[in-house]
């Protein structure tokens, strides 16, 4: 009788961990230790856990856009930078017309939609000619891209004060957002504190904007077209049979993919309270694969709930990383060297799960 | 059954188009000559003593890419951790100020076993992430950078401890600095260790290297005069090539005899030389021995290969080894050069700019040989010369030049393999219909 019950809970325990994934499971644990050992260092648990809902909300959407695309069986998009660009040409071109404050949020987002829209379409052609080796042949087309954007930024004769710089040609490498009143517009709407001074920090409209994108996505995975993009990422031969063209299926999801990403990098600008360009977006895809992967997700299946968990617990691993290995090691950048095993060790994990090639 | 299906090989040869074949070799070649049209500020001895120290640079760690392609590995981009191993050998004697000529051999040994390690896992990770070999061995840079960097920021100095006062330790005696010099040799260091065992003039150099050419030719021509594949195509690449090399002796000749300006371009180091060459040497023998016949049977097909009783995942593991020490080597043949060890950014674009050689030579992920290393090593940094110089004349900003050459690197390596991968899914579907 005591056998069958100490083995039933072990298997149910089992069972827990390979609900939940392994990876995720250490990871944030990780997190809850660093956590509490802040707690006994003297720095303020409730500003760690502020900072990591702003920056969760900062990342969350380049993060959602990592769904659609490894549902369609693409992998993860690594070609983020494509959506990043697009979303960046947006917001450099509203300023440019000088669109201030809200209205300067809504024509950003239109416009990055339409170019995100545009731009996602052809990288969804060029994805279905390469199929087999996605995952590389994204990685250099989002570098591409953005090393094309760097002569762009330079190039096209943009005449707003508020972004090139002070003598010459060009645009600045970081352009201010609180010029034209946008900085935080999103993070500080409805924003408020729990507890008083030094208590937890809501940014309401942030997240209100995040969870109403990963309520889209959901929503979408469970129409008719979502569902058919999903079993297209599956099984591609068992689709296709049912009659489902595939090709068609991965170039909408790869757009929607985009789109994400474009709105992703608005969000993400304007808490942060500046649009990067030049080389920013250049690594911006592996953070947002490392950090959905932590959630749970693989290279072939990821859910929303992998995304809010994994942006959670990978932005709270890095803010609360930060000053706590300061105060353990001064002067080291411990934090950094964190992220850059964590990041990639968890996307080389990723790819060996993967079941490709073959012998 | 053999000759039947060399005949098709040849056959699909001959029906794809040469310019697709070559298309970003042909762009390169386009944007050296037109750089020269347009900015005249480049001389011709400038370039050719840029070029010919980039060349001696880097060829050792392009030729090291080589043997993983015929492994049906791809392109290795993990060649950045046979880099770290190269800096952490130089950066043990750097440590205990060992150098000189002794001290040179001494490092080279040291970063054998390193390096022999780190491709040992690396081999092991590409065995395991099979199909995405790339993608993985792109990441893996990465990844190791951050152990990398944990070894010398953190490590040195917190766990290891170290005299703050050594010259290469950070002034708060954790970590080493961002720049370490390497020290003259005459000082008893390793900067110019092996360029400066004997330097010939620069013109009697390509006079050498053009009349071995030649002579290669002339074997290779009165060997398979008779043979029926020695075919027409081959016999012209054989008369081309010897043309070429006639010219380029006929040149070198006159530059001694008339002690024009070309001789004042700088000294080539030999010894860099003939280590390039024994590895063009060694790439080519191995493929002739049973091992280099695995690395090719297992680069053809996986499944055929194990079904003959070859042990695939070793194979893959020992070429991953091998161009993982050579790149080790390369890179410590390129740091004496250098003279400084730039501890945290020396290795972090090897593989790239490597990768982005090799493919501008023609090479592609199931293809590669010396020819397309040395001829890509020499396009690829004519076009790293030339940018900066064509974006001053044209739009009065060099800025634009190095953004172009960032572009050029991300979109030749993207373009090559974007294309490969296209035209053989292409080929799939035909031959499926």
């Amino acid at each position: 009788m005591m056998v069958e019950v100490k083995e039933n809970k072990s298997i149910n325990f089992k069972e827990l961990i390979s609900k939940i994934g392994l990876p995720t499971l250490i990871i944030g644990t990780f997190w809850i230790i660093l956590l509490i050992t802040g707690g006994f260092l003297g720095i303020s648990t409730m500003t760690l856990l502020s900072d990591t809902i702003k920056r969760a909300g900062m990342n969350g959407i380049l993060v959602l856009a990592m769904v659609p695309s490894i549902q369609s069986g693409t992998g993860p998009n690594f070609a983020l930078p494509i959506g990043i660009i697009c979303g960046l040409f947006a917001v450099v071109l509203s300023i440019e017309f000088g669109f201030t404050g809200a209205s300067w949020l809504f024509v950003s987002i239109a416009l990055s939609i339409v170019f995100a829209v545009i731009l996602g379409y052809l990288y969804g052609k060029l994805l279905n000619a390469v199929k087999g080796s996605e995952m590389t042949i994204a990685t250099y087309t989002g570098f591409s891209i953005s090393a094309f954007m760097c002569l762009a930024w330079l190039m096209i004769p943009f005449t707003s004060p508020k972004m090139g710089w002070f003598m010459g040609k060009g645009l600045r490498e970081t352009v201010q957002l609180d010029g034209i009143g946008a900085a935080q517009i999103l993070s500080d709407f409805w924003k408020f504190t729990i507890g008083g001074e030094g208590g937890l920090i809501i940014p309401t409209g942030m997240i209100i904007m995040f969870l109403l994108c990963c309520a889209v996505v959901w929503l979408y995975f469970r129409s008719k077209s979502g569902i058919a993009i999903s079993a297209g990422g599956i099984n591609p031969r068992f689709a296709q049979a049912s009659g489902i063209n595939i090709n068609r299926n991965r170039i909408k999801a790869n757009i929607l993919s985009t789109v994400l990403g474009a709105i992703g990098i608005i969000v993400y600008s304007q808490g942060y309270g500046y649009a990067q360009l030049y080389n920013a977006p250049l690594m911006m895809a592996f953070p947002a694969v490392a950090a959905i992967l932590i959630g749970g997700a693989t290279a072939t299946r990821a859910k929303v709930s992998h995304v809010i968990i994994g942006t959670i617990i990978f932005q709270g691993l890095l803010t609360t990383a930060l000053p706590v290995a300061n105060q353990l090691f001064a002067g080291t950048d411990l934090s950094e060297i964190l992220r850059m095993v964590i990041q990639n060790g968890i996307i080389l994990y990723a790819l060996t799960q993967v079941k490709g090639g073959g012998k | 059954m053999n000759n039947v299906s060399s005949g098709e090989r040849l056959k699909i040869k001959r029906d794809s188009s040469w310019i697709a074949d070559n298309i970003v070799t042909l762009i390169f070649i386009a944007f050296t000559v037109f750089g020269f049209i347009v900015s005249d500020g480049v001389t011709m001895n400038y370039f050719l003593t840029e070029l010919s120290s980039r060349f001696f640079r880097n060829a050792f760690l392009v030729l090291s890419l080589i043997i993983p392609v015929v492994a049906g590995l791809g392109l290795n981009f993990g060649i950045v951790v046979g880099a770290m191993a190269g800096q952490i050998a130089i950066a043990i004697m750097r440590y205990f100020s060992i150098g000189g000529y002794s001290g040179m051999a001494l490092t080279f040994l040291i970063a054998f076993p390193i390096a022999a390690m780190f491709g040992y896992f690396t081999g092991v990770l590409y065995n395991k992430t099979r199909g995405q070999e790339m993608i993985a061995s792109l990441i893996v840079g990465y990844f190791a950078n951050g152990l990398y960097q944990f070894l010398f920021l953190f490590a040195v100095g917190v766990i290891i401890k170290v005299p703050a006062t050594h010259p290469m330790i950070k002034p708060d005696g954790v970590g080493i600095r961002m720049t370490v010099d390497l020290v003259k040799v005459e000082e008893g260091g390793l900067k110019y260790a092996l360029d400066s065992i004997m330097e010939i003039p620069f013109m009697w150099a390509v006079l050498i290297v053009a009349v071995a050419i030649l002579l290669l030719q002339v074997i290779r021509y009165t060997k398979n005069k008779n043979k029926p594949s020695f075919n027409g195509n081959q016999r012209m690449m054989t008369l081309i090539n010897s043309v070429l090399s006639l010219v380029l002796v006929a040149i070198s000749i006159f530059a001694i005899t008339t002690d024009s300006s070309l001789m004042k371009v700088r000294q080539v180091p030999v010894l860099i030389g003939v280590f390039i060459i024994s590895l063009c040497v060694f790439n080519e023998l191995i493929l002739k021995t049973k091992l280099g016949q695995d690395f090719r049977s297992v680069g053809q097909s996986q499944h055929i290969a194990e079904v003959s009783g070859i042990n695939v995942d070793k194979t893959r593991i020992i070429a991953t080894m091998i161009s993982t020490v050579l790149a080790a080597w390369g890179q410590i043949m390129y740091l004496q050069n250098m003279g400084t060890l730039n501890t945290y950014g020396a290795h972090t674009q090897i593989g790239m700019f490597s990768v982005a050689s090799l493919l501008v030579g023609g090479a592609s992920t199931q293809k590669a040989n010396i020819r397309h290393a040395i001829l890509g090593t020499l396009l690829f940094n004519s076009m790293f010369i030339m940018s900066p110089e064509i974006g001053l004349s044209l739009f009065g900003n060099a800025l634009l030049g190095e953004y172009f050459r960032t572009f050029m690197v991300y979109g030749v390596i993207g373009l090559a393999l974007g294309l490969h991968v296209w035209r053989s899914n292409k080929k799939g579907k035909a031959t499926l219909n």
